[in-house]
């Protein structure tokens, strides 16, 4: 098994966002995004990020993800530091050590699912660890669906295909942008479930940002975003408490 | 809903831009023909009118040359006649020909067709109104010429240098006594002019104290018509006496129908480079109004009927073919302006005059541009206008329906069958079926065109594992976006098919002629050399007994154009030396000897013996001469022998046919020589005929390069009209790529977010490019080669031994050209592409 070392990775980071600022415009017009966060994301640990909207939150995943570059503090994927790199190590970095699951599932309609899920090793022209590769495509029940294109797929089948995808390469982190934001909550469950037994079961490193509290109650930790700036944690979460928490901070955004 | 219309072309500039430019290239090329066209006809005809300004009557007599010994002309008596008819002021007398000028190495001044001598013939002021001196004088005497200014500056000549001048006879010194202009309209358009004095012109070129022209000049108040009326009962026969005026008209007809023609040639040109916008023109609107169904379905919500939305796609259609039609127009005029200075670099001179822009090729220009562009968004305003209320509301919109292309590729192939059908059956017809091939040609390209989206799929599937294996993942990305909207591809495509069609038809043709013509001259030739007039006159019988006392000369055979009349039909006929005639052409009998030439018969080739029934041993009644001074000689066929592509069909000894013509017509000597052909022997050769700078010693190879250059020449003048054509497949490239750029921004911003560079962005679109590029090139050239080999069936009866020649190197390199016309067209949607923001690409709305 691949996945012995559980205990182990456990303390190590993933990625980590060191006073981290992102700032649009300048002067009258400037809009500060993210205000000197500082968050690790451990290895094998599901992490949600939430906040309302403008918080803040998927800016900081961009940013961590090598999507976006920021005006200040400094981000590391593993033992990469990203201040540094050029867009074309950049762009190697997010191919080799990265998976990517979007809101719109992204995937190329020109392509079969099969060719879809191995499409990142497709471009860095590795070939696909065949045991893992199995291993995943059970894992998100895909493997009567392998020969579909996407148009022939329903939306949740197309989002599975997309974790698949991140999966299949062994990224270092897999970052989620509302992952479930177009499915409906069956599926969405379904998806959840994947990337929960993924960090579970072979030791992924997961970090979501959404605004559904029920898709963060699969996470591990769930951190709060407000104004460009973390102003809560939350460890084994459920979706009651995080709603409560949502709540706290709506109210309090309403008084002050 | 004009407004709407308005603000969507605002709206949409970028992506109109394709569009403007290919509909303001193909105006452009329209504009630019017909201004150029009628700018060069008014000048034309401002020289002519020039030219006869002064002229009242001008008199011509017509002389046979080959009997211009006996008794035609116009003598120094009639002349003195015309000079005492009331109202004359001047009567000169003019005699003129071929006459070819050397520069200092020797070489022939101008290009061979429009050389001419004539006499200089001064009035009683000692001036020839005709000419007007820059420097010197006229010729006054024997060894004495004038020349107009530009050959002379031409050849570095002064006044007082020595001239070596070549008539039809041998080449002579001459001093030149003076540099004149002139409003010839020969010499204004490039072509050089000696004068003489005129007993000497009348030696050179009729017989002594005879004109073959006379110009009139009239007093002051006094009418060309009365003169004309008195001057008509004064000459002789074979001669008729015109106005001035009527000269000037007759001439400026001739310039007008050969304008027309030139101007029907450019015009096709332009209609194919029109033809071709028509696809990139359809494209676009296609996509804009793909782009804008969620808007013209609220329309239609809100109350706009289909017949409203259709209107305004085609209103923006207009907007656009009118605005790019004006700027085409404006480029025309530049364009006009741009050929004719090019004319000019060409050595043909162009007379001056102004820009001439008349209103018909203001409207046609602006027309045409205005009707091509609507009539390209035809079907897709119809497609804007079926768009359901409903699809407003749906966040997905209809995709194309694959039902009408069921109904496409069935009309297409049945085309496309019915072509090719129609060509076989051409083909199969000979040189009757030219009319059937080419409905055939017609129906077969509509019928591709109409098939190229079915057929882009399978085609393009073959490069499909190459692209992947030697591109990766760009490479197979780039053959699966190729083909992901098939009627985009295929009318892309269908743009450089046109063109490629045309392009390799001309190619193949061309490729075909010239083995032909090669064949022709290696199967009929034997001699060595071939000695002609450089500008295509006639030799003067004195080089015949130059070349025949040259050393190392072995047989000469004149091929002196003769003609007979036998049995009410003529025949034209060779003269030719009996005994040499066979070492010279590569003669095949038939029937009967070659050798009974010498016995004063006749050969005749096996087609016309044939057609009249005539077989050896036959004698035949010809007559030679003309009406009413006939002569009839009894001729026996002594030979027949298979056709030669070089000889008439019939073949007679030079001395039968020379009592019938004293001034023997003879386009070209032939002479084999001892060693063959030789630097030596050509030596041998040129210093026998006097170092003649007008005749040209041509050996075979030589006589191949000529026919070689005629066959190029005009190839490069249709590749460079076909040009156009192809400048507007190539914008349709670029508005392909980028419209297909810009409508997978989410999945390029999607495959740079999981890891694919920069460069292999752009790599993937370039291969895009490049995979439709050429799809659209092999299309046409496959198409351009069928339709070459049914013309080619068309003439193989005509030229024997025809062989389908492939020019594989051309063709080669049409491929390659495709190919680096889709990286060219690549260029700016790639960059695009590569620069594109990841984060607003994922973003969802």
């Amino acid at each position: 098994m691949t996945t012995t070392p559980i205990a182990h990775r456990a303390t190590a980071v993933a990625a980590r966002a060191t006073d981290l600022s992102k700032v649009y415009g300048q002067g009258e017009t400037q809009v500060v995004a993210l205000n000197h966060v500082s968050v690790d994301f451990r290895q094998a640990e599901f992490t949600a990020i939430m906040g309302p909207s403008g918080s803040g939150k998927s800016t900081l995943m961009h940013c961590v993800a090598g999507l976006d570059s920021f005006s200040s503090g400094s981000v590391r994927i593993g033992e990469t530091e990203l201040g540094s790199l050029k867009d074309k190590q950049l762009t190697q970095l997010r191919r080799d050590k990265i998976g990517f699951i979007f809101q719109a599932f992204n995937l190329l309609p020109t392509l079969t699912a099969m060719e879809n899920i191995t499409l990142p090793m497709d471009i860095a022209g590795r070939k696909p660890d065949r045991e893992w590769l199995e291993r995943v495509i059970d894992m998100v029940g895909l493997r009567d669906r392998l020969g579909h294109r996407p148009t022939q797929l329903s939306g949740g089948q197309q989002q599975r295909v997309a974790v698949a995808r991140a999966l299949a390469s062994r990224p270092e982190i897999i970052f989620g942008d509302e992952p479930t934001g177009n499915l409906d909550s069956r599926s969405g469950a379904e998806v959840l479930g994947f990337l929960r037994n993924s960090v579970r079961e072979l030791g992924q490193t997961v970090v979501m940002v959404t605004h559904d509290p029920v898709a963060a109650s699969y996470a591990d930790r769930v951190i709060f975003l407000a104004d460009g700036a973390i102003v809560d944690e939350m460890h084994s979460p459920s979706a009651d408490g995080v709603l409560d928490r949502m709540k706290a901070f709506d109210a309090k955004g309403r008084t002050s | 809903m004009f407004r709407t219309a308005l603000r969507n072309v605002l709206a949409h500039k970028a992506r109109l831009l394709m569009t403007v430019l290919a509909v303001m290239l193909g105006v452009a090329f329209v504009s630019g023909t017909l201004v150029f066209t009628d700018t060069l006809g008014n000048a034309y005809r401002n020289q002519s009118a020039k030219s006869y300004d002064k002229v009242a009557v001008a008199v011509t007599t017509y002389i046979d040359p080959s009997e211009a010994a006996k008794d035609a002309g116009i003598d120094e008596k009639t002349l003195e006649k015309i000079r005492g008819v009331d109202g004359v002021a001047s009567a000169s007398g003019r005699v003129s020909g071929f006459a070819g000028v050397a520069d200092q190495d020797g070489k022939l001044i101008g290009n061979g067709w429009s050389n001419t001598g004539a006499n200089f013939a001064p009035g009683k002021d000692g001036k020839d109104a005709a000419y007007a001196f820059t420097t010197g004088e006229g010729p006054r005497e024997d060894g004495e010429i004038a020349l107009d200014k530009d050959s002379a500056a031409k050849g570095g000549y002064k006044v007082g240098d020595t001239v070596r001048v070549a008539t039809n006879g041998p080449v002579k010194e001459y001093t030149l006594a003076g540099v004149f202009t002139t409003e010839d309209g020969a010499v204004n358009a490039g072509g050089s002019l000696v004068l003489f004095d005129t007993a000497v012109a009348q030696q050179l070129y009729l017989r002594p104290g005879h004109f073959s022209d006379v110009t009139v000049t009239s007093e002051a108040g006094a009418s060309d018509t009365k003169i004309l009326a008195a001057v008509k009962p004064l000459l002789p026969e074979d001669s008729e006496a015109r106005t001035g005026k009527e000269l000037a008209d007759e001439q400026a007809k001739q310039i007008e129908s050969g304008l027309s023609n030139m101007n029907t040639m450019l015009l096709a040109f332009a209609a194919i480079a029109l033809f071709v916008g028509v696809f990139l023109i359809a494209n676009t609107f296609t996509m804009l109004v793909a782009q804008r169904t969620k808007e013209l379905a609220l329309l239609r919500a809100v109350g706009a009927s289909r017949r409203q939305v259709k209107r305004s796609v085609i209103l923006e259609a207009l907007v656009v073919g009118a605005v790019a039609s004006v700027v085409g127009f404006v480029l025309g005029l530049g364009l006009a302006t741009g050929l004719r200075s090019a004319m000019s670099t060409f050595g043909a001179k162009v007379p001056a005059g102004p820009l001439v822009v008349s209103p018909t090729a203001v409207t046609a220009a602006l027309g045409v541009g205005v009707l091509i562009t609507v009539l390209a968004a035809w079907l897709p305003a119809r497609r804007a206008a079926k768009i359901p209320p409903v699809a407003a509301m749906s966040s997905v919109h209809a995709v194309a329906t694959t039902k009408s292309l069921v109904l496409r590729n069935t009309i297409g192939g049945g085309l496309t069958l019915l072509g090719a059908a129609a060509i076989v059956a051409g083909a199969a017809a000979g040189s009757d079926g030219r009319m059937i091939i080419g409905g055939g040609a017609f129906l077969a390209l509509v019928g591709i065109i109409v098939l190229i989206p079915l057929l882009s799929r399978p085609v393009i599937a073959l490069v499909r594992p190459l692209l992947h294996r030697l591109f990766g993942v760009s490479g197979k990305l780039a053959g699966q976006n190729a083909v992901r909207n098939p009627r985009r591809t295929g009318a892309t495509a269908s743009a450089l098919a046109i063109g490629l069609t045309l392009v390799t038809g001309i190619s193949v043709l061309g490729a075909t002629m010239g083995r032909a013509v090669d064949q022709m001259t290696t199967d009929n030739i034997r001699a060595d050399y071939m000695v002609s007039m450089a500008g295509g006159g006639a030799l003067d019988k004195s080089a015949l007994d130059a070349i025949e006392k040259a050393e190392g000369v072995g047989a000469v055979s004149p091929q002196q154009a003769s003609s007979m009349e036998i049995k009410g039909k003529w025949h034209s006929a060779s003269a030719v030396t009996p005994g040499d005639v066979e070492k010279v052409f590569d003669l095949e009998t038939v029937s009967g000897s070659l050798a009974t030439l010498g016995k004063g018969q006749i050969a005749v080739d096996d087609d016309t013996a044939k057609s009249n029934g005539w077989k050896t041993g036959d004698t035949l009644p010809a007559e030679f001469g003309q009406e009413g001074r006939k002569e009839t000689r009894n001729l026996t066929v002594g030979a027949v022998y298979k056709g030669n592509e070089f000889l008439s069909p019939i073949l007679v000894a030079t001395d039968v046919v020379a009592p019938y013509e004293p001034k023997p017509y003879i386009p070209e000597i032939w002479v084999t020589m001892d060693g063959g052909a030789s630097a030596a022997n050509e030596q041998a050769l040129v210093d026998a005929l006097g170092d003649n700078p007008a005749m040209s010693v041509m050996d075979q190879q030589d006589i191949r390069n000529m026919f070689g250059g005629f066959i190029n020449t005009a190839l490069n003048i249709m590749y460079g009209l076909l040009a156009m054509a192809l400048i507007i497949a190539v914008l349709g490239v670029i508005n392909t790529l980028a419209m297909s750029v810009f409508e997978r921004q989410q999945e390029i911003g999607m495959l740079r977010a999981i890891g694919l560079d920069r460069g292999k962005v752009k790599r993937m679109i370039r291969l895009e490019a490049v995979v439709i590029s050429v799809f659209g090139a092999v299309v046409g050239i496959g198409l351009g080669s069928f339709l070459a080999w049914a013309i080619g069936e068309t003439i193989r009866k005509e030229i024997p031994g025809y062989v389908l020649v492939m020019p594989w190197d051309r063709i080669g390199i049409f491929l390659l050209l495709a190919g680096v016309v889709g990286v060219l067209a690549a260029l700016w949607p790639a960059r695009s592409a590569a620069k594109l923001n990841m984060l607003t690409a994922i973003k969802t709305e």
